[in-house]
């Protein structure tokens, strides 16, 4: 056997869908981290990096920063509750198909779990010149990484084919 | 058609639609213009010219990433003095500095990472070219495993994003991103692309089956 559906499969995935949206909120709201070195403090938020580097005159960076760890998972998270929400009430959301093809290539660039391993590396590198405090949105960004890989993980396009054809 | 064909959906002129996954009989082997009767994407029975776009992806990944490691990535002024960075001279400063776990996270996913998957890449692309029947088994396991490790090599990029915004103390202390950087990028880019790009069902066709 291939492919086995869980019977509540797309209500598990719409609550994960759910709390991903929550905690992308929070996550880009408040700073991630707090550098503190000779009585100047800076913040930053996970946007302000690729704005630092726009202006630095690396708009290809900043665009390849800002799409990878806040466009798609938006992106993500916008397509999952797009499809899942006019499903669970067994309605067809408009232009079903093109939201599974963007929801498929839109994947492999959401990349929040490198980005946790790049946030280490930074900090290492900080740690003898200067204090360094995480916020909360570095929490919740951990915490929204988890959740939003469990909500890819257990959507399953041919579970959404299926209800939608069982129902014609 | 060879024996080792019979049995496959190639064969049997049905191609997998790339979105939804469905099995559709085309019209004609190897026919044009046929979509899948559920979502209405394009149907092949293999992608599109795969070879030809992972080609180029890899050359033009192999070309950036001699730049990408010789050109600083990163520039830190520090009090009127500028050092520059390149991604060796950052592995370096960790082993250095005695925390070897990321000097090895660091040399792993910014300069092992993009090598192993253009090697990896062009081996598969010469032996798909050359019509070899060589352990599929395997070598579909190495494609795999350049599809998802790619992404791993965004991690000093990301971590030039955290510097630069966090470091940033006028005359103090400034950190800028380097040219390599903006190489180093487009490696990442470029691979993926290419990891995209090829299908992985090519290793499983012979020669003759190919021709469509």
């Amino acid at each position: 056997m291939l492919r086995r559906h869980p019977h509540n499969g797309l209500e598990r995935t719409l609550a994960l869908a759910l709390s991903a949206a929550v905690l992308f909120i929070v996550a880009n709201s408040f700073p991630f981290l707090s550098f503190e070195m000779k009585g100047h403090v800076t913040q930053t938020t996970l946007v302000s990096g690729a704005i630092d580097l726009y202006q630095q005159g690396k708009a290809e960076l900043s665009v390849l920063v800002l799409l990878t760890i806040v466009l798609a998972p938006l992106c993500q998270i916008a397509l999952l509750l797009y499809v899942l929400v006019p499903v669970r009430w067994n309605k067809v959301p408009w232009q079903l198909p093109d939201a599974f093809r963007l929801l498929r290539h839109v994947q492999p660039w959401s990349m929040m779990e490198v980005f946790m391993i790049g946030i280490l590396v930074a900090i290492v590198k900080l740690m003898g010149m200067a204090s360094i405090v995480p916020g909360l949105a570095l929490w919740s960004f951990v915490l929204l990484m988890l959740v939003l890989t469990g909500a890819v993980a257990s959507f399953e396009p041919e579970a959404v084919w299926e209800r939608l054809e069982k129902r014609r | 058609m060879s024996a080792a064909a019979a049995g496959t959906a190639l064969a049997a002129g049905c191609a997998s639609c790339h979105d939804c996954g469905l099995l559709a009989r085309l019209p004609g082997h190897g026919a044009h213009g046929a979509r899948c009767s559920r979502c209405g994407a394009e149907l092949h029975l293999r992608k599109p010219r795969s070879l030809e776009r992972t080609w180029a992806l890899v050359i033009a990944a192999a070309l950036c990433y001699v730049p990408a490691n010789v050109l600083p990535v990163m520039m830190v002024t520090s009090l009127g003095q500028v050092q520059s960075d390149t991604i060796m001279s950052g592995v370096i400063y960790f082993l250095t500095h005695g925390m070897w776990p990321l000097a090895v996270i660091v040399f792993v996913a910014s300069v092992f990472v993009p090598v192993l998957k253009l090697a990896i890449l062009g081996f598969l692309l010469v032996s798909v070219q050359r019509g070899s029947s060589w352990r599929p088994v395997e070598r579909t396991r190495m494609y795999r495993i350049t599809e998802a490790i790619g992404r791993w090599s965004m991690v000093d990029i990301f971590a030039i994003s955290i510097l630069v915004a966090l470091v940033r103390l006028g005359n103090l202390a400034t950190i800028e991103a380097g040219p390599g950087a903006v190489f180093f990028g487009a490696v990442v880019v470029s691979t993926m692309l290419a990891a995209e790009a090829f299908d992985p069902r090519l290793i499983w066709d012979r020669r003759e089956t190919r021709s469509t």
